[in-house]
């Protein structure tokens, strides 16, 4: 393809645009801030002094703030793929990037910036929501490098949610049900193991919780920051996290070199 | 006039449908450099179909389409590099100001940062957007909206532009605006292929008119010619007395007169050859005529005879 030596070039453009648009469109960013620190708030004062005993431990609200952020920031994601998928959503839909069809582009641009610009904007929010985790006693004690480790195995996470909120706004016909269609993700960390540990849920709820993407996940994030055994959750965690980029990354490449409709 | 070059715009029985329902039925249009076309048609006519193939923006199904001397099917990059495509289906963002997103046009037809820079006020400048540059374009007006989306599709000074109803909506100032623009792009040799449901809009841009209707052109032709294609206008042929008026008027029937103004209204259809018999007609009567004027009908009257329906607007 002719465009493709403007491809370095035209990703600049369009992350540059991308995250111009995150700036003046403020109420999203604070939305994907403000629910993740709300449900912190909430578990760690609200449940956590009784949950946190059920844990194990030294117990109490010392011992869930410990527990529940790792699930806390997984649980902010899902608000990366409502944010990614109203944003593409709302390009489709305004036709702007009918007009970037027109244009002789490197046309991947139009999505991979969108991806970059979500991910930028997904760990500028939840380094806030760590801010406020360890403000209210989170307590890690991760070396460097198991640090380094759960950054990047939550950064693979995001790449695969906001790879699937790309396809959510491509395949959504208006802005709202882009909006709206992420929203059953937001269960996820709760029938994992994002604020209790899932050994003491019925059988076949337990079954659906330690063998879906979010649970492996967050244990390979907890295990790392509060330096518990990792385990086969880490591969787990990398085979998901990739399995759904791709397959988002395919699913959304097929959807924008369709026409659009009539 | 520009028959010796090749044209600017060439399809040849292009074909269009969504499952079953046909939006074009094997159109051929020829634009030629330098002119203004127009589409004209109703809504649903298949005029945005046409504009979004010709832009590269979707696929036909069928037949040849040679834009800026690029087959449509093997180059379509090298279309997309000469046009500039304005109107209902492509937008400005909103979130960006004004003069962002002239900089976004700019940065992807990669001129040169310098370049892209000036060429944004250039245009700012020209189409009086200087002092709303600044600001994001959800606050334009519906004038100013589409002067920046015409602004924008000129950054890269395009040979070829394809504007797609670019007055719909806008008020009669900015309709008048509009029309200066198109006039000063073609004044520049740009070819603008418009589209339209106005017909007072391409009979005043355009040196050459197609009427789409139901995915079939119609007619076509300069809009002298469609006026003619329809009967319904009128000669009307002025006197310097009463006396010669009413021998005329025993001479040619009953017709509608104006004895104040000493003028005679006869029915014509305008071609030469009933305009010859009349005058021939009058001469062997000895009767002199001051002035003679042909009214052809308007191009109301040829969408109505011509689609079957009368037109909106």
């Amino acid at each position: 393809m002719s465009t493709s030596k403007y491809a370095l070039r035209d990703t600049r453009t369009m992350l540059r645009r991308n995250l111009k648009r995150i700036l003046r469109y403020p109420s999203m960013t604070l939305i994907v801030v403000a629910i993740p620190v709300v449900f912190l708030l909430l578990f760690v004062y609200v449940f956590g002094g009784t949950v946190g005993d059920g844990i194990g431990g030294v117990g109490g609200r010392a011992e869930y703030v410990n527990y529940v952020t790792p699930g806390i920031l997984l649980f902010g994601v899902v608000g990366a793929a409502t944010s990614t998928a109203v944003t593409v959503a709302m390009d489709m839909t305004e036709g702007i990037v009918a007009r970037f069809r027109t244009m002789s582009i490197f046309r991947p641009a139009i999505l991979t910036s969108h991806v970059v610009a979500s991910v930028v904007q997904q760990v500028v929010s939840s380094a806030l929501v760590l801010g406020v985790a360890l403000l209210i006693g989170f307590d890690p004690n991760a070396n460097f490098g198991q640090w380094m480790g759960a950054i990047g195995v939550f950064l693979l996470f995001v790449l695969a949610v906001t790879w699937f909120g790309v396809g959510i706004g491509l395949a959504s016909k208006s802005v709202e049900s882009a909006s709206n269609a992420p929203m059953p993700l937001m269960l996820l960390p709760f029938l994992g193991s994002g604020f209790v540990p899932t050994d003491k849920m019925p059988a076949w709820l337990g079954w659906f919780a330690d063998n879906q993407p979010f649970t492996p996940v967050i244990e390979t994030m907890r295990g790392l920051l509060m330096g518990t055994h990792v385990g086969g959750d880490a591969i787990a965690a990398i085979a998901w996290c990739v399995g759904i980029s791709v397959a988002c990354f395919v699913w959304a490449r097929r959807r924008i070199n369709r026409e659009p409709g009539h | 006039m520009n028959n010796s070059l090749a044209p600017a715009i060439e399809v040849n029985g292009l074909r269009k449908s969504y499952g079953d329902h046909t939006v074009l039925d094997g159109i051929d249009l020829r634009v030629d450099p330098g002119t203004v076309f127009a589409l004209l048609g109703p809504n649903g006519a298949g005029k945005t179909t046409t504009v979004q193939i010709l832009t590269t923006l979707i696929s036909s199904d069928a037949g040849q389409v040679r834009v800026g001397g690029h087959e449509l099917s093997r180059e379509p990059d090298a279309i997309r590099a000469g046009i500039g495509v304005t109107g209902q289906f492509a937008a400005v963002d909103n979130l960006l100001t004004g003069e962002e997103n002239l900089r976004l046009m700019a940065d992807l037809l990669h001129l040169p940062h310098r370049d892209g820079r000036r060429r944004a006020a250039e245009l700012l400048e020209r189409f009086d957007l200087v002092r709303a540059g600044k600001k994001p374009a959800s606050a334009y007006s519906g004038g100013m909206r589409r002067r920046l989306d015409i602004a924008m599709g000129l950054v890269g000074s395009p040979r070829i532009i394809f504007l797609d109803e670019p007055t719909t909506g806008l008020d009669p100032r900015s309709r008048r605006g509009m029309w200066q623009i198109v006039r000063d792009l073609v004044g520049g040799g740009v070819t603008v292929f418009l589209t339209t449901q106005y017909l007072e809009e391409a009979d005043q841009l355009a040196g050459s008119i197609a009427l789409l209707d139901r995915g079939g052109i119609v007619a076509e032709g300069t809009p002298e010619q469609l006026k003619r294609m329809v009967p319904g206008g009128h000669i009307t042929l002025r006197f310097n007395d009463i006396e010669p008026l009413e021998a005329a008027a025993r001479l040619l029937g009953e017709q509608s007169r104006d004895t104040d103004e000493f003028t005679l209204q006869v029915a014509s259809d305008g071609g030469v050859k009933s305009l010859r018999v009349l005058l021939d007609r009058l001469e062997e009567a000895s009767i002199e005529v001051e002035e003679l004027s042909i009214h052809t009908p308007d191009l109301d009257d040829v969408f109505l005879s011509l689609t079957g329906q009368p037109q909106k607007a």
